[in-house]
């Protein structure tokens, strides 16, 4: 019955978004007196379709083996914050995970906006629920989660091992819930397009999702690169894969929509751009989605691949982007001219940083797509890796940096270049002394590691700079906000300097009782010993890491999971104030060698720490954001 | 500047339409060798067993003939023995190159599975299967009696692909 009560929410929620959209056009159509209905509809949906995930997450955590989806993707021997997680780690539950939050935040729209006229809202709403729409079509057409398998078998075929992992938990609501932010900011922009009301209080209102959701994303790419980082064993943070440039470019995408965002809440500028932007925005989560659900980029997270739903999704993206562009086309050239402000100013900073983000985009897109389009008219394969992206997003990437540290110390709409050169003056110093350190003092090779540690140290300096000659105690938590992000942006810069100038390397294949040496480490390799886990068995090898006074032990291990038989390697990892020690455990020889891998990287998690802090500025300034409406809404 | 406007809905038409003919044609995942209709690269591999003589780039002059690349370690090479068997009776002459093997169990490998092979080269370390651009075991190349590879087969030889061999083979003669 749980399964069939889900569907029957499904269905109902589907229904009820229907009705938004149709109470919606009609009210924007000169039935004015539907338009109050559309913000109880909304709310009412939200539930419905949270119900239905509720459900879908009960059968997971009973184990209903008459369920097809439970059966293809659990087993009932799993421990239960997997069963949990195993609701959403397949591609029926994830998209009903997108929609509930989807929907969610419909509700929360009807609820929380009330600075908005109340046909740009209207307008709002209807837009999210043609989004839920399709959503909901492609669920109960094409991906049901709730179909019952008969006769039901006596238990399920397990969770793909490699996603049996904590971090699972929470990495896809995340991103997810990042993206949903984005369709809200679409969807005010659609809104603000169809009624021509593109101005402050669409940004202002536009604004708090915009930073919830790229403080979402920010979570999740840092969280997904420490993932891929410990999980797959291969030492690095960041592969260029098409699922990373997957969730690489709505980041992108709505970093720039977030700096745009405050140009036209601050100085009502950029107006048609500002618009643009929170398009695009939403359109690469979609299209970022759709390219990793749909299987047609080869990737290291392999999705199942079903050309017919692949169909399905890109039906709905070509609707709904393909609709808001022309929207765009038709309309933006009737949305009035921003106020004027010279190069030289915060707001010409901003542009160059909007500019740029989007040639970063436009690199990322290109270089993941590129591979598709050239098999299509060619046959040939290729692939699109770390050397195209490193010197293309690179460098620009580093004249980002440099705009981030001259941007906040410029004045709105004109200031001089003397008065910005005398403010960066100590920055700049610091960048010298560290070009010095750099050349002289560190071993460093590769242009990119050196430009990357010398800007690190000058940006660290210039990110805290805004707050010199303010009140500390008076400062708004908003600048706060952007002066931690910006510093963040600088320590994350240092660790990727760092691991890619430091990092040491030692790949043998070793007997027990050898000693091996990576870095200042010396590592004894004890031997190894087989553990049993509960779905798995393992080989665990015990390594002891001495240097100086210091004496680490590591149980790297290679573990072999029963349902479905797989094996993965389990890094060991041990963290240290001045970097990691990361070891993976390899195959055995059958003459007693173990293979080896050891690394020590000096400085690699400040990577993590710095996307920690840039997300930490961002709830910092959603909070500061906040906390003046509230009280502009109480005078 | 008004066409300006619909810059991004074009540039987004190109990315459906990409993307569109990557779903209509799924793409394949076979990797097909550079070397298909150029020379083989130089090789002299030692033997794999001592019942076969080892194997060299020398030793393809002649007719044409199929460079099966195997090992006994591999499964499908098990399951595609029997068509190897076919090929055989049919008049192929088939080379072998046992990709990181031992004699014991190339010999065993042999005795039960049947033995099609003329000669076994033994490739320890993959070098030559790597030269030749395959990309795993089992994979088979016709090469004609001047060395020039005619036809990449990748993964096991299958009932339905001996006509095309057989039709590749008697192409290069």
């Amino acid at each position: 019955m749980i399964a069939e009560a889900g569907l029957a929410a499904l269905w109902l929620a589907a229904a009820l978004a229907l009705l938004q959209l149709g109470l919606g056009a009609l009210a924007l159509r000169g039935h004015a007196a539907l338009g109050p209905a559309v913000r109880p509809v909304a709310v009412v949906q939200g539930a419905l379709v949270a119900l239905a995930f509720a459900l879908l997450i009960l059968v997971f955590l009973r184990s209903d083996m008459s369920v097809a989806l439970v059966v293809e993707n659990s087993h009932s021997a799993k421990p239960w914050l997997y069963k949990f997680a195993g609701t959403w780690g397949n591609h029926e539950g994830s998209m009903l995970m997108w929609v509930t939050i989807l929907g969610l935040g419909g509700a929360a729209v009807a609820l929380l906006e009330r600075r908005l006229d109340q046909r740009t809202a209207i307008a709002t709403l209807a837009a999210q629920a043609a989004i839920g729409l399709g959503f909901y079509a492609f669920l109960l057409f094409a991906s049901n989660p709730f179909a019952r398998i008969s006769p039901a078998p006596a238990d399920g075929h397990g969770l793909n091992p490699l996603l049996q992992d904590p971090g699972l938990a929470f990495h896809p609501p995340t991103l997810y819930l990042g993206y949903v932010g984005l369709s809200i900011a679409f969807s005010y922009a659609v809104g603000a397009l169809i009624t021509g009301q593109v101005g402050p209080t669409l940004a202002r209102a536009m604004r708090p999702w915009v930073l919830g959701a790229w403080i979402l994303l920010t979570l999740g790419i840092t969280a997904g690169s420490y993932w891929a980082y410990y999980e797959l064993g291969w030492g690095g943070w960041w592969f260029w894969d098409p699922v990373e440039n997957a969730s690489l470019m709505p980041w992108l995408a709505a970093t720039a929509l977030l700096h745009s965002v405050t140009v036209l809440a601050t100085r009502a500028a950029l107006r048609a751009w500002t618009v643009m932007l929170a398009v695009v925005a939403f359109s690469m989560s979609m299209i970022g989605t759709f390219l990793v659900r749909s299987g047609i980029l080869t990737s290291v997270h392999a999705f199942a691949v079903d050309p017919r739903r692949g169909s399905f999704i890109l039906v709905l993206l070509a609707i709904y982007i393909g609709g808001a562009l022309a929207l765009f086309a038709l309309r933006a050239s009737s949305v009035r001219e921003g106020a004027p402000f010279e190069p030289v100013s915060r707001e010409g900073a901003l542009v160059i940083n909007n500019l740029l983000f989007s040639a970063i985009l436009g690199i990322v897109l290109t270089g993941t797509l590129y591979p598709l389009a050239v098999e299509t008219m060619t046959g040939e394969k290729l692939s699109v890796g770390a050397p195209y992206f490193d010197a293309t997003a690179g460098p620009l990437a580093l004249a980002l940096v440099v705009v981030m540290a001259a941007g906040p110390l410029l004045r709105w709409r004109r200031d001089e270049l003397k008065a910005l050169a005398v403010r960066l003056a100590i920055p700049a110093a610091v960048a010298i002394v560290a070009i010095a350190v750099v050349f002289l003092l560190l071993p460093v090779a590769g242009v990119l590691p050196r430009l990357g540690l010398i800007f690190a140290a000058g940006i660290a300096i210039a990110s805290v700079a805004p707050l010199a000659g303010r009140n500390l105690r008076r400062t708004p938590l908003h600048i706060w906000g952007m002066v931690i992000a910006h510093f963040g942006i600088a320590v994350s810069l240092a660790g990727m300097a760092s691991e890619s100038a430091f990092t040491r390397e030692t790949l043998v294949a070793a007997r027990p009782g050898e000693t091996l040496a990576v870095g200042p480490w010396s590592v004894r390799f004890v031997g190894v010993e087989p553990v049993a886990g509960p779905n798995w068995t393992a080989i665990r090898a015990k390594l002891e890491a001495r240097r100086g006074d210091t004496l680490l032990t590591l149980a790297p291990e290679a573990r072999m999971f029963n349902a479905p038989p797989t094996e993965t390697t389990e890094s060991a990892i041990a963290t240290r104030p001045t970097g990691q020690l990361y070891t993976v455990l390899g195959k055995s020889d059958g003459d007693g060698r173990w293979q080896l891998r050891l690394w020590w990287k000096p400085m690699v998690t400040l990577i993590w720490a710095g996307g920690a802090l840039v997300a930490i500025g961002g709830a910092l300034a959603l909070l500061g954001r906040l906390r003046r409406e509230r009280r502009r809404e109480a005078m | 500047m008004r066409w300006l406007l619909w810059l991004p809905l074009a540039l987004f038409a190109l990315i459906i339409a990409v993307v569109m003919s990557g779903l209509i044609h799924p793409a394949s995942t076979d990797i097909r060798s550079q070397l298909v209709g150029k020379p083989l690269p130089e090789f002299a591999l030692p033997a794999g067993v001592p019942s076969h003589p080892p194997l060299a780039k020398a030793d393809l002059r002649g007719g044409p003939r199929l460079i099966n690349i195997f090992a006994s370690w591999c499964l499908p090479c098990a399951v595609e023995a029997p068509q190897l068997m076919v090929l055989k009776r049919a008049g192929v002459v088939i080379d072998g190159i046992a990709i990181r093997d031992r004699p014991e169990d190339l010999a065993a490998f042999l005795a039960r599975y049947g033995d099609p092979y003329s000669r076994i080269g033994s490739d320890a370390n993959s070098r030559v299967q790597l030269a030749l651009g395959s990309s795993g075991v089992p994979e088979s190349f016709v090469v004609d009696g001047r060395g020039v590879i005619r036809l990449q087969h990748i993964g096991d030889i299958r009932e339905e692909n001996i006509p095309t061999i057989l039709a590749a083979i008697e192409a290069a003669k």
